[in-house]
């Protein structure tokens, strides 16, 4: 197979389709069988933590297609996200949504690592955390009857949204935090272009775009002293938001549907050092599409750096805006990354050319240089 | 399980982890390197404090596990599940009393522990320095030095900023006159109960792959200037009174605020434990 796209190309190209199908198709291992061809419905409902991730990461709420670019993508988050997020950067847009307040989420989990209880209680969900990673060996051989008997036993319906203040609510009225400042207007970042300084709801929105781990990789260095941040989780909510949208004709809000989203709000003690007055708490406002709680806090504990950064000057990475929003964009980044093995012999050949030619006056020079 | 069906951890590791332990043990306060190993439970839940417990506990033990003062807490209720599995004939227990290992995260029993037991801490930052500086290869040689002259300055600069030094827990202490330990989240409420204890401290710092120790009959003292004190939480309310536990009413443990619906807040004993026997375990089963 040709690698340079001179004449070879296009039967080159050819190729790489129907071996990149085949392995889709299961022909990764030959002795491994590949079974049935994946339901998109089935990835939707049963990868449902790597949909949420595409969702997220391609920047449009559309579950069942992220499941579609997922099986497309061969389970690769990255390049799902660029299926979903390709398709969704041709979409009209149809108009603004008013601000929606969180507090009439659908809960499905809510939790609050601040206190011990709060008022609406500790709802602990469908978590990870408190389980032992160890396999399942039952999950070698699942009985289709007990995997559709363990739907009907999803425990307690979710309360009414309205059983759920906010937490850090209880630390406003007692004057703990800063009261909330002027609300800045929303940036749609996929029609506005990026120049910085950018205001906070740009950053906010280009991290909810952003990959996962990216987020997860600036925020952990936060914690491990690259910033130093004191945080705790005031509220970590996953549940049902539900949109409304302006009717058409009348302009009267409607509600259109349901969004799975997660939300966290970070507390930060002592963080300010520019402010005069008594010590203050702090917020950091991090929320996903989807169910991702490492992302969501992630991008809540990056929120609070960087405006730590924007107050008193960064001083780390994670606390520089340019730094992090420039480089949290999964998309981008893996784009970029896998560009490097397009053909470079033109480039290269010049370096070539140039180092030769350093060398050889060096060499002229008899000042070392080998 | 591993190949001995006791303790979940090979033999290699748990010979590594006790080895770490003695040298901890040997040099107060000296945070020891080891390998730390995978666990089932996830990197920040306890994984330090768990390896200790695991290298450390034999049969017939009785091991307590607190999280937050609480033994009914989800991630305590996790870390002894998977302890007692993994140690046939190592028995669970709530009573501080009872227990003869106590691995907890952020809190120290208000009972004072008697000889023969042992504390287990799980540990977010086994360093004191991290606060002043990020890199590691930088803070070994400042420990190595006694360098410690950027901490007492954050310190400083605290007292000047905030009139109050801005570091609730996680406290720094200097450990036998000369290692500055970092003793884990526990609140300052429980830092006294560190110098000269009668039992040996273990800190497992998993993430962070670190083991530190503060022996018996230690001195361990908070990090303090002359003329501003050490001080420890205060519970007041707005009349300046000290608050009590609503349950059974004491007014010398670590309180629990619990925001009420429609404004206002329950206070009342954080070790769920010292509460319980003050109050003759009304539940005991």
């Amino acid at each position: 197979m040709g690698y340079v796209a001179i004449r070879g190309g296009e039967g080159a190209i050819a190729a790489a389709v129907q071996a990149l199908e085949a392995m889709r198709c299961g022909a990764v291992e030959p002795a491994c069988e590949p079974g049935e061809p994946l339901a998109i419905a089935a990835v939707r409902s049963q990868l449902r933590l790597l949909v949420d991730r595409v969702i997220g990461e391609g920047g449009i709420y559309d579950p069942v297609r992220a499941a579609w670019a997922i099986k497309q993508a061969h389970g690769d988050p990255l390049e799902a996200s660029f299926i979903l997020r390709a398709w969704r950067s041709q979409l009209p847009r149809l108009g603004e949504t008013a601000v929606h307040d969180t507090r009439r989420l659908r809960i499905l989990r809510r939790i609050s690592a601040a206190f011990k209880d709060v008022p609406g209680g500790q709802v602990l969900g469908p978590s990870t955390d408190y389980l032992q990673r160890l396999f399942r060996v039952e999950l070698l051989d699942e009985s289709p009857e007990s995997f559709r008997a363990a739907v009907a036993r999803l425990p307690g319906a979710a309360a009414e949204a309205a059983d759920f203040p906010a937490v850090v609510d209880a630390l406003r009225a007692e004057g703990l935090l800063a009261p909330v400042g002027e609300s800045e207007a929303a940036v749609d970042i996929t029609r506005e272009p990026l120049v910085f300084p950018i205001p906070r709801p740009a950053r906010l929105a280009h991290m909810a775009r952003g990959e996962t781990g990216a987020l997860l990789a600036f925020a952990y260095s936060t914690m491990r002293g690259y910033g130093y941040l004191h945080p705790t989780v005031a509220e970590l909510r996953v549940g049902w938001l539900p949109v409304e949208l302006p009717h058409p004709l009348s302009g009267e809000l409607q509600e259109a549907g349901e969004a799975l989203i997660t939300e966290c709000q970070i507390v930060a003690t002592h963080g300010t050092e520019s402010e005069p007055g008594p010590p203050r708490i702090l917020l950091g406002y991090g929320a996903c599409f989807g169910h991702n709680e490492t992302k969501a806090i992630a991008m809540a504990m990056c929120d609070r750096a960087l405006m730590a950064g924007e107050e008193r000057g960064a001083r780390h990475p994670a606390e520089d805006s340019e730094f992090v929003i420039c480089h949290i964009d999964g998309i981008e980044a893996m784009g970029f990354c896998n560009h490097y093995k397009l053909p470079h012999y033109v480039t290269f050949a010049s370096d070539l050319e140039n180092i030769r030619a350093s060398r050889a006056k060096y060499a002229e020079d008899g000042d070392g240089g080998g | 399980m591993a190949a001995d069906d006791f303790g979940f951890l090979d033999a290699y590791a748990v010979r590594e982890i006790r080895r770490a332990l003695l040298k901890a043990l040997a040099v107060p306060g000296y945070q020891v390197p080891y390998a730390s190993r995978e666990m089932p439970i996830a990197r920040g839940f306890g994984t330090g404090g768990l390896q200790l417990s695991l290298s450390v506990l034999l049969p017939g033990d009785r091991i307590k596990v607190i999280d937050q003062g609480a033994d009914d807490s989800v991630n305590a209720v996790n870390l002894r599940r998977f302890i007692v599995a993994a140690c046939p004939g190592v028995q669970p227990v709530t009573r501080t009393a009872e227990a003869t290992v106590i691995q907890t995260r952020h809190r120290i029993p208000e009972r004072p522990l008697m000889p023969g037991q042992l504390m287990i801490y799980q540990v977010p930052y086994p360093d004191p320095l991290q606060i002043v500086e990020p890199r590691e290869a930088e803070r070994r040689r400042m420990h190595a030095e006694g360098d410690y002259a950027r901490l007492w300055v954050k310190l400083y600069e605290d007292v000047v900023r905030f009139r109050e030094v801005a570091l609730s827990n996680r406290y720094p202490a200097r450990v036998h006159g000369r290692y500055i330990i970092d003793p884990s989240p526990i609140p300052r409420w429980d830092l006294p109960k560190l110098h000269r204890s009668a039992v040996p401290h273990l800190f497992g710092a998993g993430r962070e792959k670190k083991i530190y120790a503060v022996p018996p009959h230690t001195a361990v003292e908070p990090l303090a200037f002359a003329d501003v004190p050490f001080e420890v939480e205060r519970f007041r309310d707005e009349q300046g009174r000290r608050r009590r536990c609503a349950r059974c009413q004491a007014d010398d443990t670590y309180l629990d605020q619990i925001p009420l619906p429609g404004g206002g807040s329950r206070w009342q004993c954080n070790d769920q434990d010292a509460c319980d026997e003050r109050l003759g375990y009304p539940d005991a089963r």
